[in-house]
């Protein structure tokens, strides 16, 4: 009988005449692709398509293609649907992947357009007029109040003003990502990265390392079922805490960080044994209602010194009525993970099957926050594939303070989004602990292109500004009216409350 | 349009409208009346700036025998829609008069709605049972007539003031509604460049909500979050129009949420992030606050705007100054227009003419008169002092002496 039915999904083709036999190839691949015998000899079934070794190639001589094998076609039976029967029937095991939905749902976004200024009013160009980005996470108040301060002048109010809110200096955050399922230098590149950008990393569920102190000013410290790193000095380290109550490519799954992504520098941020698996439960026990919620947020602000808590869920059905609850329970924004947002491991059927769009996400809470008059309670931040300044700009048009970008980030450090997360052989050194992939990110050179990246999608997002005719973000957010829709049906239109073209 | 054809108003502009416009207003500081018709040759200086669509006037001191009466200034479609809205009155109000506003056949106005004009007043008790000031009374009347009753509008609801508007040139629309011959302390005028609508009477400017008058030229690009927040107060943008937009922005900002004038306009065309972080300490605080709160209250994109009130009146420009605003004193008279043509037009020999700067208010305040709003950061040099320095509470009412 064959060892697997499956056979590879991709074909790596050496041009030998150009090889320089100089075996970088195999030193590259974390996936011990190659094996080197005088040449290098790809073995096909490992390869992930992560172009680690096509990048670095001083010959270029290596291509990776598709193995276009010609199974009957069978719009039904998918290719990959037989190949996970076959795989499972091998194993009889949960098929884990990494990294976002990649199954074809319609994207929202790509049938949104966003409008611009023609005539009766002036468009604005960012290149020479002002182009405020600035953002402020957190409660407001429903109003503000004044008092004379006795020089002629007025002071706030005391409670009545802005406090203990975030800064942001552009709306676009870090998503949360372990250390752990991520590596040290990811961190660090994030840290450093997001102290210049003047916006903020999260920590996700597996502590701070204390190389990261010294960035603490621009970090949120997260809280999630497994309470991997968390003790009161954690927690007054950031500049907010964060409830994880679910993931958008895993809603209602805990997590499972395999014992050997947990070296010691691993176990000491996350105060587990070495080697040991850390298992994050599905649910917090500590939370079976809201009202236990609640009680988590103000046990986190009792031993912070009152700091911003944010909860962040994954969006499902009743994702309005679940994040008015939330805010309600004192949560100071309410992080929404769409589902196609990223992960380090998760089951595909879970991460392919449940949770719904983060577009209609952020518009069914915003609307209903709006609705039943809190929506200046909590700020909203919205992610799950945010991929381009489009969709940064549509999200904040829907209705959010703010995004959060995992996968962007990675993509940024190097990624290929192979899904091989959850096997810890990245080869760009990511998503693993192993000391000879994980140097392959230079904190310093990680955090320029990050901060390359948020730059240039600041800079967009003032042209799109610019295109609009206002020059503050907050003119844009929740403006429904600049948007239109493409090819969305009516009820469609109707939830996200946009218009379609031509309206 | 035929007979019982015409929509609800409400369901009459649907979308929003876009249009550029002239405005101008002026403002007797001392108190003493002025013809309307300064006002209606300083509209005609731009008459250039309107396309015949919509113009119109309010002014302030005009019922000086009715002083104390809401006057609620009317349109009515036909008689149906007037019968409707006069139930509702004899619900809500006692009416002390009831007469067709005073017109004349001008060349160029026709399809006139019926106009009405109404002095009321309310019944204390009435207000105790529902727990409402006046004012959030007369709001919820107007509110309730504009959404609800078939073929009525009201154009203006305050007391001492009325507006005059309607489909036409304004000085047309001027000599239609004999505006020349009321005499007032403030005037605000308005000439319409609608690029999308009909052109309806109801839709033409000033737009007037209580004291509040409001004329305006630009276009709110933040419509659709300036409209969202103000829903969540329970004002319904049931126009279309961003005029509407910046009256319920200043009723929340003033009346309800007690904002001196100064820092309203703070709001609706706040200060650069990096003005901000140069002010001092308490002002920094207080705009950051403003700024981080009021965000979805913020007016961009382009405008020039002129509020009139019982009391007074200010002009205010964008944050980036996007659209004309000239301004000028002669005297006790503080005016302001689009163009300083208007301006020259009527004030002969003004001591001093000036363009305000981007989101800086020119404010004049009335002298004698009751200043509604709370505080004020820049008290009127001189021996009028606004008191605002000694109010313990900034919710009470402070009166000028």
């Amino acid at each position: 009988m064959p060892m697997s039915l499956i056979q590879p999904a991709f074909r790596v083709h050496i041009d030998y005449d150009k090889c320089h036999k100089c075996g970088r190839c195999v030193q590259q691949c974390g996936w011990s692709v190659y094996t080197f015998n005088g040449r290098p000899f790809p073995d096909d079934s490992r390869c992930r398509a992560c172009h680690r070794c096509v990048t670095y190639c001083p010959a270029h001589c290596i291509s990776i293609q598709k193995n276009e094998l010609a199974l009957r076609e069978n719009p039904n039976w998918m290719p990959g649907l037989r190949q996970n029967i076959w795989r499972q029937a091998e194993s009889g095991g949960v098929m884990l992947t990494g990294m976002g939905n990649d199954k074809p749902y319609l994207s929202i976004f790509d049938h949104l357009v966003l409008d611009a200024c023609q005539v009766t009013n002036p468009s604005i160009d960012p290149l020479r007029e002002p182009m405020e980005l600035r953002t402020y996470l957190g409660c407001k108040p429903d109003r503000v109040e004044v008092e004379p301060n006795g020089r002629g002048g007025f002071r706030v109010r005391p409670g009545t003003g802005l406090e203990k809110n975030v800064r942001l200096d552009t709306p676009i955050m870090f998503s949360p990502m372990s250390y752990g399922s991520v590596s040290l230098n990811v961190h660090k590149s994030l840290a450093m990265a997001a102290e210049r950008c003047g916006i903020l990393m999260n920590t996700g569920e597996g502590g701070l390392h204390a190389d990261l102190y010294p960035y603490q000013d621009n970090v949120i410290v997260q809280v999630a079922s497994g309470r991997f790193g968390v003790n009161p000095e954690y927690l007054n380290r950031g500049v907010a805490i964060e409830i994880k109550v679910g993931q958008g490519a895993k809603p209602g799954i805990g997590g499972h960080l395999p014992g050997e992504k947990i070296n010691r520098e691993v176990s000491v941020t996350r105060m587990i044994p070495q080697g040991t698996d850390a298992i994050s439960p599905a649910p917090h026990h500590d939370i079976y209602s809201i009202e236990d919620l609640k009680q988590l947020i103000y046990s986190l602000k009792e031993a912070s010194g009152y700091k911003p808590v944010g909860v962040k869920i994954a969006t499902v059905h009743n994702v309005a009525a679940i994040a008015s609850g939330i805010v309600r329970a004192g949560a100071d924004y309410v992080y929404l993970d769409g589902f196609k947002g990223g992960t380090g491991a998760a089951p595909s059927i879970i991460r392919d099957h449940i949770g719904i769009p983060i577009e209609i996400a952020i518009a069914a809470v915003d609307t209903r926050l709006r609705a039943e008059g809190i929506r200046n309670r909590a700020s909203i931040v919205a992610a799950g594939s945010i991929r381009s300044s489009a969709d940064l700009a549509k999200a904040i048009a829907l209705g959010a303070d703010a995004v959060a970008i995992g996968s962007a980030t990675l993509m940024a450090l190097g990624c290929h989004l192979c899904q091989g997360c959850h096997t810890g052989n990245c080869s760009w050194g990511l998503t693993t602990q192993k000391p000879e992939l994980t140097r392959r990110v230079d904190p310093e050179w990680g955090a320029e292109r990050l901060t390359n990246l948020v730059h240039a999608w600041s800079h967009e997002l003032q042209e799109i500004l610019g295109a609009l005719g206002v020059n503050a973000v907050e003119s844009l957010r929740g403006s429904r009216e600049r948007l239109r829709a493409v090819g969305l049906d009516a009820q469609t239109c109707e939830i996200l409350d946009v218009k379609p073209a031509g309206r | 349009m035929e007979y019982g054809s015409r929509p609800a108003y409400s369901a009459e502009s649907p979308f929003k409208i876009h249009g550029g416009c002239g405005l101008m207003g002026i403002c007797d500081e001392s108190g003493s009346l002025m013809s309307g018709e300064l006002a209606i040759r300083a509209m005609a200086a731009q008459h250039d700036r309107g396309n015949g669509l919509g113009g119109g006037f309010a002014g302030y001191g005009i019922y000086p025998e009715f002083p104390d009466h809401f006057c609620f200034h009317m349109m009515y479609h036909d008689a149906q829609g007037k019968e409707a809205a006069e139930a509702v009155f004899d619900q809500y109000f006692v009416v002390d008069l009831a007469e067709p506003l005073p017109t004349r056949p001008v060349k160029g106005i026709v399809d006139a709605p019926l106009l009405w004009r109404y002095f009321l007043t309310l019944s204390e008790s009435r207000l105790e049972s529902m727990g409402m000031t006046p004012e959030d009374y007369i709001v919820h009347v107007v509110m309730f007539i504009n959404t609800t009753v078939d073929g009525a509008f009201v154009a203006s609801s305050g007391k001492n003031m009325g507006a005059f508007k309607g489909v036409g040139f304004p000085e047309e629309i001027g000599h239609y509604f004999l505006v020349e011959e009321y005499e007032g302390h403030t005037w605000v005028g308005h000439n319409r460049f609608p690029t999308n609508t009909p052109g309806w009477w109801g839709g033409a400017h000033p737009f007037t909500l209580i004291d509040w008058s409001i004329v305006h030229n630009g276009e709110i690009s933040s419509y659709g979050i300036n409209s969202r927040y103000l829903d969540a107060f329970g004002y319904k943008c049931t126009l279309g129009t961003d005029t509407e937009v910046v009256a319920y922005l200043f009723d929340l900002l003033l009346r309800c949420h007690k904002l001196p004038l100064e820092l309203a306009c703070k709001v609706l065309a706040s200060p650069l992030w990096s003005e901000i972080d140069r002010m001092p300490e308490d002002e920094q605080a207080v705009m950051q606050s403003l700024r981080a709160v009021y965000g979805p209250a913020m007016l961009n994109g382009p405008f020039a705007i002129v509020l009139g009130f019982n009391g007074g009146m200010v002009a205010l420009n964008d944050r980036i100054k996007l659209r004309p605003l000239a301004a000028a004193r002669q005297g006790s008279i503080l005016m302001v227009a689009s163009e300083e043509s208007a301006i020259r037009e009527v004030l002969t020999s003004p001591d001093e003419a000036w363009a305000p700067k981007a989101g800086e208010p020119v404010i004049a305040r009335v002298k004698g008169l009751d200043w509604p709003i709370h505080g004020d950061l820049y008290p009127p040099s001189g021996d009028e002092s606004c008191a605002a320095a000694d109010v313990k509470d900034s919710r009470e009412t402070v009166e000028v002496s």
